[in-house]
C-alpha cells in the first residue's frame, strides 16, 4: 500500500452564472485592479488516498470527484494526481 | 397512516412541518432521523428545509448519502408521495429523483419574502387541490434556489409537463422561472417556496394547506 497524492479542482460549467465571481469582480474593480475580464470561483480538494497501485488510486479518485466533489450538472472536475507513490 | 419528516442535523423546517401537518390539519407525523433505516408504516416522506450538514460542499451533497435517503429513493421508486421543500428540494435532485441543480441566486442575497406562484398541477398528485394557471401565495427563504438544468433537460421538462410551480416575478433568476419540479410519474414534487409556512391564516395566508392536505386523500 502506498499513500497517493492528488489535487481536485471543481469549477462550475462555463454556462453557469457564477455570482459570486461577479461580486469579487466588481470589488476588484473597486480595490483597482483593472484588466480584469474574469474571475471565476471553484474550489480546490487536498486528497492523500491509500492504494495499492496508481490505477487503483485513480479510479478511487475519479468516483469521488464525479459523485461526490462535483456535482456534473452544474460543475466540471480535473483531478491531478502526483506522480509516483509516496511511503507514508 | 402516518407522515414521515426527515430530520437531518441542520434541519430546521423539520417542527414547523409537524405543525402543519399536526396542527393545522390533524394528520400524524413521525420524526425520521437521518440514520434511520425503516420506513415501516409511513405513508408519505417529507424532506424539510434547513442547511443540512451546513450546506457544507454543496447544498444536499452530504445529506444524498444519508442512510435513511436509501429508503426514500426506495420508496420514492415503488410509487411512494415524497415531497421536498428548500433544502429537500436541493436534496431530492443531488440524489437525483429530480433533475437539475439549485444554484446560488443570481444577485447573491439570501430572499425571505412572500412570492407569488403560478400553479400547472398535471399529474403531480400533491398539487391536485389547485387549478391549472390558478395564482398563490407561498414565503421564499433561500440564498441557493436558481434552478439549472441543461437546455434539453429543460426541454423534457416542458414537453413532460414538469414545471409545476413558476414565480409570477423571478426572484433569483431560476431557469424558466422554475420554483418547483415534479417527477414523470407525478409522486416526487420539490420546490423552493415553504408550503408549510402557509398553512396557518395567523401566518398571513394559507394557501399552502391545499398541498399538503392531498395527504388527506391517502388516509
Amino acid at each position: 500500500m502506498a499513500i497517493y497524492r492528488a489535487n481536485v479542482q471543481v469549477s462550475l460549467r462555463p454556462s453557469v452564472l457564477d455570482p459570486a465571481g461577479e461580486a469579487t469582480r466588481a470589488a476588484a474593480t473597486r480595490l483597482g485592479v483593472t484588466g480584469l475580464v474574469k474571475l471565476r470561483i471553484g474550489r480546490s480538494v487536498e486528497v492523500e488516498l491509500e492504494a495499492p497501485d496508481a490505477e487503483t488510486a485513480r479510479s478511487q479518485l475519479e468516483l469521488l470527484s464525479d459523485r461526490l466533489l462535483a456535482n456534473p450538472v452544474i460543475e466540471d472536475w480535473q483531478l491531478t494526481l502526483a506522480t509516483g507513490e509516496q511511503q507514508p | 397512516m402516518t407522515i414521515g419528516i426527515i430530520v437531518f442535523p441542520g434541519s430546521n423546517c423539520d417542527r414547523d412541518m409537524r405543525w402543519a401537518l399536526e396542527g393545522c390539519l390533524g394528520l400524524s407525523t413521525r420524526f425520521l432521523w437521518h440514520e434511520d433505516t425503516d420506513l415501516s408504516g409511513i405513508s408519505a416522506v417529507v424532506l424539510p428545509g434547513g442547511f443540512s450538514y451546513g450546506d457544507y460542499l454543496r447544498c444536499g451533497a452530504i445529506a444524498r448519502f444519508a442512510p435513511v435517503l436509501e429508503q426514500v429513493h426506495a420508496f420514492a421508486e415503488r410509487g411512494g408521495p415524497v415531497l421536498g421543500i428548500c433544502n429537500g428540494f436541493q436534496v431530492l435532485t443531488e440524489m437525483g429523483l429530480l433533475p437539475g441543480a439549485l444554484t446560488r441566486n443570481q444577485h447573491l442575497h439570501f430572499i425571505c419574502e412572500p412570492c407569488e406562484l403560478i400553479v400547472q398541477p398535471g399529474s403531480c398528485s400533491w398539487l391536485q387541490g389547485y387549478n391549472n394557471h390558478e395564482r398563490v401565495t407561498f414565503p421564499i427563504a433561500h440564498g441557493e434556489g436558481r434552478y439549472q438544468a441543461d437546455a434539453d433537460t429543460l426541454k423534457q421538462l416542458q414537453d413532460q409537463g414538469q414545471i409545476v410551480l413558476r414565480y409570477a416575478s423571478n426572484p433569483n433568476g431560476s431557469a424558466h422561472d422554475i420554483a418547483g419540479i415534479c417527477s414523470k410519474a407525478g409522486n416526487v414534487l420539490g420546490l423552493m417556496p415553504h408550503p408549510e409556512r402557509a398553512c396557518d391564516p395567523a401566518l398571513g395566508g394559507s394557501d399552502g394547506r391545499r398541498l399538503l392536505s392531498s395527504l388527506l386523500a391517502l388516509a
